[in-house]
């Protein structure tokens, strides 16, 4: 027999099975547990510390628990999203990591009864001058690109850094938002004894077996032989399942749906029994495998994709059944729900496992134990003030954090479904929704340097600017889900970034009423040499209700008056600038005033709805004249600007100040601007008007930046391709 | 004008063709699934719509072509019923030989989603009725493999109905999103009544999505069938 720690199993949590069970597991039966125990399924370390987070609303139809969040958009309509990470796989097998990240998130948002009708993609890599980062970034990029547009689900939104910390643990985070009539959602509660079980879809291999432990180690030399811990996508297969699930779903008699993850029919069959308080019983001798000769520990164990679950009522099994045949399905009944909470599995008539529901899905909790870290200290960091602004403003448009991303996103079909009202390399995604007036704004967020610097302030950095990346579209943020990326969770500095990121999450959250409504963590995102920066990625969607006024980032019209809502300060805190122009990276991240972050954000969205302003951008990395060349390059339009201040110049264009967005409207509304924004208490500044063809930026009557707007959008445009061709 | 969308396993524009046609145009349309046949006058105008037909992982179309539903299709086209063929549409009609030339890996070798601009080089045909000779519409394209090949002597140049070119309608090297020859975006065939392009039109059809270009391929279809209707008629 294998030692308990081959398992990955604790004595502790050895003993505690014994208590339990009252009696030595078998050898199947320890590895069901000791997987469904790994901490990618049972958020061992994570889970007590996530209940800290806000989780209900008025519009909440579903929090966390179910397989993804579902909000109310009123029209009986619900927005069905949940994030997940596929890191580890993507650190090993590019291609078929990221792919089968994409159809993993996928089918938990099927599961709920809804149809997928956007992804977004939160990627992280090292430095792409290393050649192994150029073969992850491209690996994965194919991968989401390969899955994704075969799928007919159109990649709409996402966001890419660079850093070194990230050489050898990308970070592959995928998030899904679907849409579902509300009475034909499904939940896990409706299940009933008696009840069939089908399982749909592809056939059962040995492909993934073990990658939930997998993705529970950190990374190490031996990680390149655990390939074989990666699954295999099939596209097609998954095509036909949405088009299969969302037309079962329609059927009252089919109870639930679960999606075969990590832990493959192990954890779909616990998760539905522990939810129901039910139990199991299935014959693992009806899966339908991929080979002969699988053991019944494979069969139970298998992460073969491509496949789901369905509850059905008892006698309703032939009409589920024709809808899977006509899309090529194979849909079969390996068992049926039972009163006893015990999960069964039996195997040629006998049974192999019998191991009470509950012991699988709730693993004894970890205690972390964080030890705070040293603050950041910048006093003493002194920051020199350069003499060629306007080539360091090239610099920086430049850089791979910042740069347009089309070339990552034309890989991507994002129109597909014919909602895409606002493509990617916007603020945020507008999808309009067929049949109503309204359309859903999607966006995912998370600077990771500033996360670094201070967890705390980071992670509701993060929640704001994914907020305000909904509002200046014009929509109402409704909810978040959010994936945590850290390192070992075992180590008390980790522990201490995660703790304080729950905090940091949790106030933002509260402040801006956007409760979480479903998420992921991923630990371990570390090797024996190097560790992620706390990676917090938070992804929201927001509600527009009255899609003909959607707002968007591009200046539209020469004359329009140039505003910047919010303060106009410069203090020498951690941005894009430092980090590029002058290597430091270890000083303080911008503040977060969450208060006025609120009033901001209402301001701005008023003037939209009230159809005051012509555009609006979100000011993030790069600062305002980042910003501006933004509006210029999108809107294909110059802009002069001129700033009077007394503050250094270099932090004036590129700080990273919080809670501010860059507007332009008619001049005959800008007092009525000026009364909203006096009235929430946001400052505001006239900073200059739409017109020719340059970006001008002038402080003090001296210019700064004066650049034809063709040149600027060549260098933001082509930036990304030329690193990735070097 | 009755109209079909055919449905593929692994279409994935078969929706937003449906919409385009009944939503915006208000058109009588339909649903074939690839097992089905119909009757070769049953519909007016079939659809074979984007998307990746039994996941193309051989080669685009290769399979579908051989699905119950594309006789039923090929009958029509030889009744004169009008085929319009969109990207993964296309590639399955030059699989079946209703149209010529063959649809390759794009010279990038990667897939490419974006507007570009095409020319209308032939008007003379029912879905161009309403453009004029030279008019640039801005239209998107999404695929793989669209890279358009076919050996000089097998298409006569009234063949070709769309051009890749710049916003200005100059048919450059630098316009050409996928290496096709003649920058070939779309071709008819010799008939006049089957048209496949790569570019999606039925993505360009409605104000909100910020482009109408992909509407005047449909109106001209509808104009030129409904005077084609009157003229029967009377």
């Amino acid at each position: 027999m294998r030692r308990i720690e081959d398992y990955g199993l604790s004595h502790k949590e050895y003993q505690h099975i014994l208590e339990k069970l009252a009696r030595e597991p078998n050898d199947v039966e320890i590895a069901m547990i000791a997987v469904m125990w790994s901490e990618h399924c049972s958020y061992k370390h994570s889970r007590s510390s996530l209940r800290r987070l806000p989780t209900k609303g008025p519009r909440v139809i579903q929090g966390p628990g179910e397989n993804a969040g579902v909000v109310d958009i009123g029209d009986g309509l619900a927005v069905v999203f949940k994030m997940e990470s596929h890191n580890h796989p993507s650190a090993v097998e590019p291609f078929h990591g990221a792919a089968t990240g994409v159809g993993g998130i996928v089918r938990d948002v099927l599961a709920m009864g809804a149809r997928p009708i956007a992804l977004l993609d939160s990627l992280r890599f090292g430095d792409l001058s290393e050649p192994r980062v150029k073969y992850l970034f491209g690996g994965v990029v194919s991968g989401i690109s390969f899955y994704g547009n075969c799928i007919g689900v159109p990649t709409v939104a996402g966001e890419i850094y660079f850093h070194p910390c990230y050489a050898q643990n990308p970070l592959v985070n995928v998030m899904c938002v679907g849409l579902a009539e509300q009475r034909h959602l499904k939940f896990s509660k409706a299940v009933k004894s008696g009840a069939s079980l089908l399982l749909v879809g592809s056939l059962t291999g040995r492909d993934g077996i073990g990658g939930a432990s997998f993705a529970s180690e950190t990374l190490s030399r031996e990680s390149e032989n655990k390939r074989p811990c990666v699954q295999i996508a099939d596209p097609f297969m998954e095509k036909l399942l949405i088009e299969a699930c969302v037309e079962a779903a329609k059927l009252d008699t089919v109870l639930t749906i679960q999606d075969l993850g990590a832990a493959g029919l192990t954890s779909a069959c616990s998760e539905i029994a522990a939810k129901a308080h039910k139990g199991v019983r299935i014959d693992l001798s009806c899966v339908p495998v991929r080979e002969k000769g699988m053991s019944p520990g494979e069969i139970l164990l298998s992460e073969s994709q491509e496949r789901m679950l369905l509850v059905v009522e008892k006698g309703e099994e032939e009409r589920v059944k024709s809808i899977f045949k006509k899309w090529g399905l194979r849909a079969t009944k390996i068992g049926e729900v039972t009163d006893d909470g015990f999960f069964t599995a039996l195997y040629d008539g006998k049974i192999v496992a019998q191991i009470p529901a509950a012991l699988l899905t709730e693993a004894p909790l970890v205690q972390l134990d964080p030890v705070a870290l040293k603050p950041v200290n910048s006093s003493h960091v002194e920051i020199p003030m350069p003499n060629n602004l306007e080539e360091i403003f090239l610099e920086i448009l430049a850089s791979p954090n910042i740069c347009s991303k089309r070339y990552v996103f034309e890989q991507y079909d994002h129109m597909v479904g014919t909602d895409t009202v606002l493509r990617p390399g916007h603020d945020a995604a507008v999808l309009r929704i067929k049949g109503t007036s309204k359309a859903l704004a999607v966006t995912a967020d998370c600077n990771p340097f500033y996360c670094s610097a201070d967890p705390y302030v980071g992670a509701q950095i993060a929640v704001c600017e994914a907020a305000r990346n909904l509002i200046v579209t014009g929509a109402e943020p409704l909810a978040l889900t959010d994936c945590l990326n850290f390192g070992d969770p075992d180590k008390p500095e980790v522990a201490y970034q995660f703790e304080m990121t729950i905090d940091g999450l949790r106030d933002a959250v509260t402040a801006l009423n956007t409760p979480v409504v479903s998420g992921n963590v991923s630990f371990y995102n570390e090797t024996e040499t190097s560790r992620v920066h706390p990676t917090p990625i938070v992804g929201m969607v927001g509600l527009i209700e009255d899609a003909s006024r959607i707002c968007s980032a591009s200046f539209k019209n020469p004359g329009d008056v140039i505003v910047l809502l919010g303060p106009m300060s410069a203090d020498q805190r951690l941005c894009e600038y430092t980090r590029l122009i002058h290597k430091i990276e270890n000083i303080l991240p911008p503040t977060i005033d969450l208060e006025l972050e609120k009033r901001l954000q209402r301001c701005c969205l008023n003037a939209i709805k009230y159809g005051l302003l012509n555009s609006a951008h979100d000011l993030s990395e790069g600062g305002l004249a980042i910003a501006l060349a933004e509006c210029c390059i999108l809107g294909g339009i110059g802009a002069v600007c001129e700033l009077c201040s007394d503050s250094r110049a270099d932090f004036l264009l590129f700080g990273e100040e919080q809670s501010r967005i860059l507007v332009s409207l008619a001049e005959e509304n800008l007092q009525r601007l000026i009364q909203l924004a006096k009235n929430e208490n946001v400052p505001i500044a006239v900073l200059g008007r739409v017109m020719g063809d340059r970006l001008v930026v002038k402080l003090n009557g001296r210019k700064l930046i004066d650049q034809p707007v063709r040149k600027i959008k060549e260098v933001y445009e082509s930036s990304l391709q030329r690193l990735v061709n070097q | 004008m009755k109209c079909a969308v055919v449905v593929f396993p692994g279409s994935n524009c078969d929706r937003d063709a449906f919409h385009v046609l009944k939503n915006v145009f208000g058109l009588d349309c339909h649903y074939i699934f690839h097992e089905d046949r119909f009757p070769p006058d049953e519909f007016d105008l079939i659809v074979l719509p984007g998307g990746f037909s039994f996941g193309d992982y051989l080669r685009a179309g290769a399979i579908a072509r051989f699905s119950p539903v594309m006789e039923s299709v090929r009958e029509a086209a030889s009744r004169g019923r009008f085929v319009l063929g969109i990207c993964n549409g296309f590639q399955i009609l030059t699989e079946s030989r209703l149209l010529p030339g063959a649809l390759l890996r794009n010279d990038g070798l990667k897939f490419v989603c974006r507007d570009v601009y095409i020319k209308v080089v032939n008007n003379r045909t029912p879905f161009t009725c309403l453009l004029e000779d030279g008019q640039v519409l801005r239209i998107p394209i999404a695929h793989g493999e669209g890279r358009y090949f076919i050996p000089d002597d097998q298409l006569r140049e009234d063949q070709i109905v769309f051009q890749y070119c710049d916003e200005h309608g100059n048919v450059t090297e630098d316009s050409n999103p996928n290496g096709s020859c003649f920058n070939i975006a779309g071709v008819i065939n010799e008939k006049g009544n089957v048209l496949g392009l790569m570019p999606h039109p039925e993505r360009c059809c409605e104000e909100i999505l910020g482009n109408t270009d992909g509407r005047k391929i449909f109106e001209s279809l509808l104009s030129y069938f409904t005077r084609r209707h009157d003229h029967e008629a009377n």
